[in-house]
């Protein structure tokens, strides 16, 4: 039983959806205004905070308090968001030019700090406001306006920068699988720190079909992994491929060849704080490995915003100041009342403020 | 008997001088809170290097603390120095030019090495007379040996014994003037009673024998007796303008009944004030050390979206990184204060130099058609004043303001009457009323502020951002719309001029020479002004604490003089300024660009200059 009976439409605000027709960001914001409604938290206190690009228009199309900022900084502005009213659901809408570059600073110690918000990384491994120059996500030697001979630079993995910033919580999903996108989310926003979740997501216009070799729904059993708390890593068409460490290293195996039953396959715990393992499901790559998705990472740890409140409540429970009158008075004071002493002049009088 | 010599003055400044590990700044502080108790007015000017540890011994490493005491109303903390207590050759040669003629200098005898002298630079193992410091009066003291015999009974390594080497210059001096040893030895107790006992024991071993000691060779020691300064009766402490500042805007959340954060990252000569309120949880204060100036800004505006107080503090080369935001925050219309504590530029410059030089940076330093609020402190406890009225203006106006003080204020103390609460003025900040007719742009038809709605509050929900807006809140591009927003947010801010009082004239209000000033050089500049009329010049002073909007009365106060000299430490920013915006006065001009602040003197040299052509 719910309390409020939110639907995605609650979420949707009157502005015409400017993206191009095709792109990737309406069905990632269709799976986010699902996940708020189901979340069942009250309207009035959903915040959705962007930097600059296209996927940071997102905010005037949600019905929600929303701040569209500059480019780089959502992250940034989040942060004091949060850390002044950490009873507010955040989220930060962001993509792979906004927080991986201009951002990149931001992006790492929102994530050191791990505040509580619910950050969605969409990356399309392009710019496509400024209309297709490479991004730091881009693939080495990939050929755009800014690289006519290709990149000569390798990509950050958004993966192993979030793990190296002692990320509590890293997800993946792809745009075109709404239903998955929305479980990823669901668990991205009971997370309590920061949730990353990053969506490859698709732009029709300069950088089309990136991620098809990934993301095409016909072989998405093949070539994506489905990572669940609690459950061998199983895929495949017939549901009889799977994951297990040999020599300290992944391998794909298969269930019934080489001696290798049910029970050698590795069992996912995103819970655990299992660095090596958790990259190395990041890392996987296609042709060798099928690309993982879903929560690969997701630990415990004191919460910035709450560890705020915790401080100043423990100081003030001990406190020998409690206003600002008591605090000009603390301290090394003296009194001066000699007779040849004039009468005090209040600041503001004497400024002849009207 | 001996005969001692007393000196009575009616001010005097004492220099404190050695390596910037030598402790001058404690020195300094202790001895002007030990006057300040007494009831001394006091005035105060660190001067340190930028390297928290340059190479020993060199100049370019030495430390600095200048204190004037007096029995009047000590507006700065007086331009050349009566005494001068040098410990190593260094610090002489960093202050020879500093001193007063005649001026005592106390010098450390066992730091007058070949060793030091060479770090100096000096080319003969004369140091006075190669500083043409022949008139001055010399008082030697072994103060590394003394302190070393005074602590051989005790079981210290060299490194902490050397340390107490300030105490005996410290102790030294309190005699010199006359001050009780109680206040400091309190300190001293404090800071090192319970944690490390035998430290504290040096130190009181060290500041006593040092106090001795000049009782006990005062035939070659001129004392100076100071008189307290009658001043407004009231509760008294020595703050200094970062602190004043922070105090400030813990004042303004508390009046206007908002938490208050700060989003800062530290850079000389501002961190004080990020410190001072991070110091503060107890009154609730958000302290977010940023990882960068634009996450300084960025969390602070995020703050003032959910609905707090917010500010950042900087100085100059991290006010740069904050301008893109800054013009996010005129745009979003959010209410912030940026505090730029100026130090010498550009780039880098002088960390440790106080300046007047972001002027023209805080107006116009942004992209597009920015304008914003911009305020001044003027002495170190007025910075309390300015930083709540910045608040209350950010608050009521919907507006970033950007308040300048700088390296002078910030580090600069003085004795200040705190005042209650009840004295400060209202705040009241513009929160929306009824979501009914709530729009992000709505404005107010006199004030042309727009309303203020936060996260949480039910039935306000709506979007702002860096586009430009329609009044409605939508995105718009359309042409007519941004000529008029573009003119709404100038007028916006001129309109803030009915929040300002009216330019004060200190003087007659006509006469020969109005002499300007703005900000952080109002006591140098008074007390020159005051030397010119006690001279019988018609001089009068107008000192603005309002850059923009300017006090409505500002053109009728500059068309009763014949001269006009604007005096700023910079190459004239706001003399360009005031010809822009008060047009048809000749503008002199009084400019210094050293790292220091103004002294007396050449302000009044200046003035006599202007007045014979």
């Amino acid at each position: 039983m719910t309390k409020f009976n939110y639907t995605a439409k609650d979420f949707k605000s009157a502005a015409e959806v400017r993206w191009c027709p095709g792109c990737g960001d309406y069905a990632i914001m269709n799976a986010v205004q699902k996940t708020m409604a189901d979340m069942d938290i009250e309207h009035k206190d959903f915040a959705v905070i962007s930097g600059i690009g296209c996927s940071s228009r997102f905010p005037y199309y949600m019905s929600t308090y929303g701040f569209h900022t500059i480019h780089g900084r959502a992250a940034a502005v989040a942060s004091g968001v949060k850390s002044a009213n950490p009873d507010l659901t955040v989220w930060v809408i962001t993509g792979d030019g906004d927080s991986l570059a201009i951002g990149g600073n931001h992006f790492i110690h929102l994530v050191r700090r791990n505040i509580d918000l619910n950050l969605i990384l969409f990356n399309n491994k392009i710019y496509g406001l400024t209309k297709g120059q490479y991004s730091p996500t881009s693939d080495r030697g990939i050929i755009t306006k800014t690289s006519p001979f290709g990149t000569i630079e390798d990509s950050f993995v958004t993966g192993q920068l979030v793990l190296g910033s002692r990320g509590t919580f890293f997800a993946r999903s792809v745009d075109n699988n709404i239903k998955h996108t929305q479980e990823v989310l669901a668990d991205a926003a009971k997370h309590k720190g920061t949730s990353i979740v990053e969506v490859l997501q698709n732009c029709v216009i300069f950088n089309d079909g990136i991620h098809d070799y990934i993301t095409d729904p016909k072989f998405r059993a093949e070539r994506q992994i489905f990572l669940k708390k609690g459950e061998p890593m199983i895929f495949g068409e017939q549901g009889n491929k799977g994951l297990i460490l040999e020599n300290g290293r992944l391998k794909v195996a298969i269930i019934g060849e080489n001696g290798i039953t049910p029970d050698d396959i590795l069992v996912h715990d995103p819970s655990e704080d299992n660095l090596g393992l958790q990259v190395a499901l990041i890392n996987m790559t296609l042709p060798e490995f099928p690309v993982a998705m879903g929560v690969i990472r997701s630990v415990e740890a004191p919460v910035y915003d709450q560890e705020m409140k915790k401080q100043i409540k423990t100081v003030q429970a001990k406190r020998k100041v409690t206003c600002m009158d008591e605090l000009l008075q603390s301290g090394n004071t003296w009194v001066v009342d000699g007779e040849n002493c004039s009468e005090p002049v209040k600041f503001f009088d004497n400024k002849c403020f009207g | 008997m001996k005969n001692t010599k007393v000196i009575e003055l009616e001010e005097v400044a004492i220099r404190f001088s050695g390596d910037s590990g030598d402790g001058m700044q404690l020195t300094g502080t202790l001895f002007s809170d030990t006057s300040a108790l007494l009831g001394n007015d006091i005035s105060t000017f660190p001067d340190y290097p930028s390297e928290i540890r340059a190479p020993q011994g060199t100049v370019g490493g030495v430390s600095g603390f200048q204190v004037q005491l007096g029995k009047k109303k000590i507006t700065t903390p007086g331009d050349l120095a009566h005494v001068l207590v040098a410990m190593n050759p260094a610090a002489l040669k960093a202050n020879a030019a500093f001193l007063n003629p005649g001026a005592s200098i106390i010098f450390d005898v066992d730091s007058f090495s070949e060793k030091n002298f060479e770090k100096a630079q000096y080319k003969t193992h004369d140091a006075f007379a190669e500083l043409n410091l022949h008139d001055f009066v010399q008082i030697p003291v072994p103060i590394t040996s003394m302190t070393k015999e005074s602590l051989k009974y005790l079981e210290l390594d060299n490194k902490s014994v050397l340390r107490c080497k300030n105490m005996f210059a410290l102790g030294l001096i309190c005699w010199m003037f006359d001050r009780p040893l109680d206040y400091i030895e309190g300190f001293i107790q404090k800071k090192f009673g319970k944690k490390s006992p035998l430290i504290a024991e040096a130190n009181l071993k060290v500041l006593h024998d040092g106090y001795n000691y000049g009782m006990n060779l005062q035939h070659m020691t001129p004392q100076y007796i100071v008189h307290p300064a009658p001043i407004e009766k009231g509760l008294y402490r020595n703050i200094n303008g970062n602190y004043a500042t922070a105090w400030g805007f813990i004042a303004a959340a508390e009046k206007a009944g908002l938490e208050l954060f700060i989003g800062s990252y530290p850079i000389t000569p501002a961190t004080e004030v990020l410190q001072a309120l991070s110091e503060r949880k107890d009154l609730g204060v958000k302290s977010f050390q940023a990882e960068d100036e634009i996450a300084g800004i960025c969390t602070a505006i995020g703050a003032a979206f959910a609905g707090h107080l917010a500010i950042t503090s900087t100085s100059g080369p991290g006010f740069a990184l904050k301008s893109e935001a800054l013009g996010l925050s005129v745009m979003a219309e959010l209410p912030i204060v940026v505090v730029n504590v100026q130090r010498g530029g550009p780039s880098t410059g002088l960390p440790t130099k106080t300046e007047q030089s972001d002027l023209l940076q805080s107006l116009y330093g942004r992209n597009g058609e920015s304008p914003l609020v911009v305020l001044a402190a003027s002495t170190p406890s007025d910075c309390f004043y300015y930083a709540y009225y910045s608040a209350k203006i950010a608050l009521e106006r919907m507006v970033p303001v950007v308040l300048l003080t700088d390296g002078f204020l910030g580090n600069g103390s003085e004795p200040w009457r705190v005042p209650t609460m009840d004295e400060l003025p209202p705040i009241t900040p513009r929160r929306a009323t009824n979501p009914e007719l709530f729009k992000p742009y709505n404005r107010d038809p006199e004030t042309l502020v727009r309303e203020w709605a936060v996260p949480g509050m039910e039935g306000y929900e709506h979007r702002i951002g860096g586009l430009e807006k329609n009044a409605a809140g939508a995105v718009s591009h359309d042409p007519e719309n941004h000529h008029i927003n573009t003119q709404i947010r100038a007028a916006k801010v001129e309109k803030v001029v009915d929040m300002i009082p009216d330019l004060e004239v200190i003087g007659e209000p006509e006469g020969d020479l109005l002499v300007v000033g703005w900000g952080g050089t109002y006591g140098h500049m008074i007390s020159s002004v005051n030397v010119m009329q006690d001279a019988g010049e018609k001089v009068s002073l107008a000192h603005f604490n309002y850059i923009k909007p300017l006090p409505k009365n500002t053109a009728e106060v500059f068309s009763k003089f014949k001269k006009i000299v604007v005096c700023e430490l910079n190459l004239g920013q706001f003399a360009s300024y005031l010809r822009d915006k008060v047009p048809g006065y000749q503008y002199h001009q009084v400019n210094k660009m050293k790292g220091l602040p103004f002294s007396v003197n050449e302000l009044v040299e200046n003035f006599e200059k202007l007045l014979e052509a």
